[in-house]
């Protein structure tokens, strides 16, 4: 957890330190073929794996279930949040 | 779109393949995502940084636009929690791992691989990475197709909300279609403040 939070501390103050730099602007680019590669990785490793391919249905479901529930807390949290800021005049009465 | 696509198909591609890889084969592949987990993460944190309009957006954050990030972490994860009632195959750290993902689906299915392996083996751990994949995939293309449903029921805020991560990049056009363009710079924020916090939550719930 921290090498992960270090780097990305790092990542973020080395962008800003060379955000003049070219580079940095095509780096979606490079962040979209990094994720590519990850997920053909990804791949291999549940293509290799038996078992997880046999479960892959009820996998779906579970993931379908897990997806939905978080759209609804989303909504209501997001609701109970349009409620308070609206009535303390914030970002709607920009 | 066309990225999700892409997405889709290297995925697909890589189940392909390991259907036909041997054991030597699998047990690299195991190890090497760690390494491009950093490059990705570094990568991540580069791209924030080098952002034109950091400097800009941190001027311009009002206290309320911060909130939002909040509700969304809050509203997630508690329903998310209490998914795990529904799936006894999972523990309720498990579902909010899973939810923390905020349709991150690439970094959160590959963290959540990551840090499981350690505590429960690359079997079990690979079978929740491949949900938090498809949970988080499925969550983005209901904030895409959803968001004039949800802005109409559930105010301005619930298209963002519902984005997660995406409120900065592929779901903002639908976000400011449907909630107005003074939203934004909230979506943006909102983006940011989740894109920090996955990696901080997962590792936090599969611990």
């Amino acid at each position: 957890m921290f090498i992960i939070l270090g780097l990305l501390g790092l990542g973020i103050s080395a962008g800003y330190l060379f955000r003049h730099v070219p580079v940095f602007k095509r780096l979606e680019h490079s962040i979209s073929y990094t994720i590519f590669a990850m997920l053909f990785i990804f791949g291999i490793t549940i293509g290799a794996n038996q078992s997880l391919l046999n479960n892959i249905g009820e996998f779906g479901i579970q993931a379908a279930i897990l997806a939905i529930c978080g759209v609804s807390g989303s909504l209501v949290a997001s609701f109970i949040a349009y409620k308070l800021f609206i009535k303390k005049g914030g970002i709607n009465e920009k | 779109m066309k990225n999700n696509l892409i997405v889709i198909l290297c995925f697909a591609a890589g189940i392909f393949c390991g259907t036909f890889a041997g054991t030597v084969v699998s047990t690299f592949c195991e190890k090497l995502p760690q390494f491009l987990l950093y490059a990705l993460i570094i990568q991540v944190g580069l791209n924030l940084g080098a952002n034109a309009e950091l400097g800009k957006m941190l001027k311009d954050i009002r206290f309320s636009s911060l909130l939002l990030p909040f509700f969304t972490i809050i509203g997630t994860l508690l329903f998310s929690a209490a998914a795990s009632l529904l799936l006894t195959s999972w523990d309720m750290y498990d579902c909010m791992a899973v939810g923390s993902g905020f349709a991150y689906y690439s970094l959160s299915s590959l963290l959540i691989v990551q840090m499981k392996e350690a505590s429960v083996g690359i079997e079990i751990a690979s079978q929740l990475g491949a949900i938090a994949l498809l949970a988080n995939i499925i969550r983005e293309m209901l904030a895409l197709f959803g968001a004039p449903l949800y802005a109409s029921f559930f105010g301005k805020f619930a298209p963002v909300s519902v984005a997660g991560i995406n409120s900065m990049d592929v779901c903002l056009p639908a976000i400011s279609r449907y909630s107005g363009k003074n939203i934004v710079p909230v979506a943006i924020i909102h983006g940011i403040i989740l894109e920090i916090s996955v990696p901080l939550l997962i590792s936090f719930f599969c611990k």
